[in-house]
């Protein structure tokens, strides 16, 4: 790969087979559509976007960015008249998790964190969340206590409030024991733009730490292993690291050089380099020596047969950015505790286009798919 | 990670591969007999490090690449009766039957549940009484053992809701009928790993012996296979024809005589069993001896047990036998994909066509092996 790439005919055979857009012919759900692999990609593009399309969904980035401030019914940074405008981020999102506690945290955790994460990952100030809930007839109230506690434990981590909510309860059997969505909104201050389109050859791929804790967690905590690990799940609101990042940039008076931020929670770091690859028609390519890997997850996930790639992660980020700027970006992660084992694992190319390539410790090169079908479910 | 790092290193992988190349230019075709070994010499890249006289042939080792459609179909049809929960392997839950796979199956309501060992599935029997739970019994003698002493574990506690429907098939007729076939003319082989760490070495001695053609039993990791294909190619240009073992840090010469004790107890072989590609094997399946008549599903549910021909477009059978290579399939990559897998060689991981697809597409071997990509 650090050669001149030149497709060979199988090669470019595969390679359009895989962009053509399928159309979506499930006739019902399967685990794998929530699996945040291929076949869920089919499901929100073919199906979801097809019946709600307009242009802020169609961004299909993990919150949707827009201007407010002016008249009503005001969507996709149309501006008014000539009021100031204020940059706004949203997002929702659904708690599934099962066991609903495991080392680490709790569903109440995960659903503050993953939704201030989700806003976090645009630039914005996480502000107010909301919290749905839907019980399980019987559902003891000493664990709905303990869940809450952890939800107004990491709300003030966050530094952000649950300023509404719903409250459910199916009979039993209707739902498992409890789930929860939150939505969030927050402002973007600074003139920042995250986007996966906007990866650039020449940046470099910054990783804020060890991959794989949270989904091999979960895998373990299902104790259908008997595994005994000191493993804990990452979950983690990273609003203060993407926050320092801006600043640092800023401070570095290149506040646009960092492109695209993501974080590698369902599908793990495999499947969010590759959504970036795609939509920015670049190579990423990475190197397997330089992926931290706890001694624990990878022994946990060599035992399960998983690759830690694919293993979703609650409290990492992943961010493209100018190579100028990345050392300097790095350095100011690790001073972070969530970004203390931040480092460089890799950098765009540009060829072949849509690729995640991975030079591995062996000295090959490998392709790094998209995961197809489900390899945990409920793990979020 | 240790124990396992120090078999991945990349230095000592080129000197491997150097003094390969060293020993001979002669052109050689080994076999890896096992899934595993064509798992690991993709997602390393084992065969860019070749030399190019080396060519390695994946063989029909992939348990889940070689159940015939048939067999799913009936899996399935079980999996469909009332009042049934049926366990697997998770990989054999996303094999196609010839409409629909377990999956699908699970989707439209049937209580399917992967599960890690057939032990997990007896311990739901026991807590669901009023369930009948079949575990889908699929492997070499890797994974028959443990069916094997699930069984005795059942009947010591006659569980009476626990049965096995058994797809066991055995190592030794598949590598006679490879070696049988008039269409492959092979050099060598890298022997499986795992299998033989129940049944030992020494039912090898017959392909040396009757064949003449050396074997070399072979650990996972990529510098395991990588010293076994030096010590076969050493053999050839040597003059000899051996059983070696290569993975004596897990491989003895006898086996283990508690699984092979538990297997036999067990499990009788079949007249036949039908592979897919390979077609009807003799003495190649294993089925549930009479006195564990109670624990057979298959005498337990009707199953329609038909057999049914592969899709046309899909050529697994001839990428099993290892005529073909994956990227030689018409369907290849294209309609046939690890997403929505035509042949079970894409389905398992260790499946020579899903192994290809996931990790080798980089790979220059498709080329240098003067294979014209299918149009």
């Amino acid at each position: 790969m650090s050669k001149v790439f030149s497709p060979t005919p199988l090669f470019e055979r595969v390679e359009r087979a895989r962009r053509r857009k399928h159309k979506f012919r499930d006739t019902q759900i399967t685990l794998a559509h929530g699996s945040g692999g291929r076949a869920m990609h089919e499901l929100v593009e073919g199906l979801f976007l097809e019946y709600l399309r307009n242009p802020l969904l169609e961004a299909l980035e993990d919150q949707a960015v827009f201007e407010i401030g002016v008249s009503p019914g005001n969507i996709a940074g149309i501006t008014g008249n000539g009021h100031p405008q204020t940059r706004v981020a949203f997002t929702t999102d659904s708690y599934v998790v099962d066991p609903i506690f495991f080392p680490g945290g709790d569903i109440g955790k995960l659903a503050v964190n993953g939704t201030v994460n989700d806003l976090a990952m645009s630039g914005a100030r996480p502000l107010y969340l909301s919290a749905g809930f839907i019980l399980e007839e019987g559902f003891p109230i000493e664990d709905l206590k303990r869940i809450l506690g952890s939800m107004r434990d990491a709300a003030a981590e966050a530094g952000v409030a649950v300023v509404t909510g719903d409250t459910k309860v199916v009979q039993r059997g209707g739902a498992d024991k409890l789930f929860i969505n939150t939505s969030g909104i927050g402002v973007i201050e600074s003139a920042v733009n995250f986007s996966a389109r906007r990866a650039q050859v020449g940046d470099k791929v910054i990783l804020s730490g060890t991959i794989g804790d949270h989904g091999t967690t979960i895998m373990i905590a299902r104790g259908e292993l008997e595994l005994e690990t000191d493993i804990e799940s990452d979950t983690a609101p990273l609003n203060s690291l993407v926050q320092e990042l801006i600043d640092e940039a800023a401070s570095a008076g290149a506040f646009d050089s960092i492109h695209s931020m993501r974080d590698p929670t369902r599908g793990g770091v495999a499947t969010t380099l590759n959504e970036i690859a795609l939509s920015s028609e670049v190579c990423i390519e990475i190197d397997e020596d330089l992926i931290p890997v706890r001694e624990e997850a990878k022994g946990a996930c060599e035992i399960l047969g998983l690759d830690p790639l694919y293993v979703a992660n609650e409290g990492k980020l992943i961010a493209i950015v100018a190579p100028e700027i990345a050392e300097r970006l790095v350095n100011r992660m690790k001073q972070n505790r969530y970004g203390l084992d931040a480092c460089i694992i890799g950098e765009v190319k540009a060829e072949p286009r849509g690729i995640v390539a991975m030079r591995t410790g062996f000295g090959g090169t490998r392709i790094v798919d998209m995961l197809v079908g489900e390899q945990l479910p409920r793990i979020c | 990670m240790k124990f396992i790092d120090e078999y991945r290193q990349s230095d000592l992988a080129l000197k491997l591969a150097n003094q390969i190349e060293r020993l001979t230019d002669q052109p050689l075709k080994l076999m890896e007999v096992c899934g595993g070994h064509t798992h690991t010499i993709f997602k390393y890249g084992i065969e860019d490090l070749l030399p190019r006289n080396i060519e390695m042939i994946h063989g029909p080792g992939c348990p889940v690449c070689v159940i015939p459609l048939g067999r799913v179909d009936d899996a399935i049809s079980i999996a469909q009766q009332p009042d049934v929960i049926f366990t697997t392997f998770g990989d054999a839950m996303r094999v196609p039957g010839s409409k629909t796979s377990l999956l699908d199956a699970k989707a439209s309501g049937a209580d399917v549940r992967m599960v890690y060992s057939p032990l997990d599935a007896l311990k739901i029997a026991r807590k669901t009484p009023d369930k009948h739970v079949v575990f889908l019994g699929l492997g070499f003698e890797t994974t028959a053992p443990s069916s094997a002493m699930t069984i005795l574990q059942a009947a010591k506690e006659k569980v009476d809701n626990f049965s096995v429907f058994c797809n066991h098939i055995t190592i030794i007729p598949a590598l006679k009928a490879m070696l049988d076939s008039p269409d492959l003319k092979l050099d060598g082989f890298v022997g499986p790993g795992h299998v033989s760490t129940v049944i030992g070495t020494r039912c090898y001695d017959f392909v040396p012996r009757d064949y003449g053609k050396p074997i070399v039993v072979t650990g996972f990791e990529p510098l395991d296979i990588l010293q076994s294909v030096f010590m076969i190619v050493k053999q050839i240009i040597e003059g000899r024809a051996e059983v070696e073992n290569q993975y004596g840090r897990v491989v003895n010469r006898e086996g283990n005589k508690r699984a092979l004790e538990a297997l036999f107890e067990v499990f009788e072989p079949r007249d036949y069993f039908e592979w897919r590609g390979l077609g009807s094997i003799a003495h190649s399946g294993m089925r549930l001896r009479g006195k564990y008549a109670a624990f057979d599903a298959e005498l337990k549910f009707s199953v329609p047990g038909l057999r049914i021909a592969d899709p046309k477009a899909c050529q697994c059978g001839e990428i099993l036998k290892g005529v073909k290579k994956p990227w030689e399939c018409k369907v290849f990559g294209t309609a046939c994909t690890p997403e929505t897998p035509i042949g079970s060689c894409m389905v398992s991981s260790e499946g020579a066509c899903a192994a290809y697809y996931n990790f080798g597409r980089l790979s220059k071997v498709a080329e240098r092996s003067g294979a014209a990509p299918a149009a």
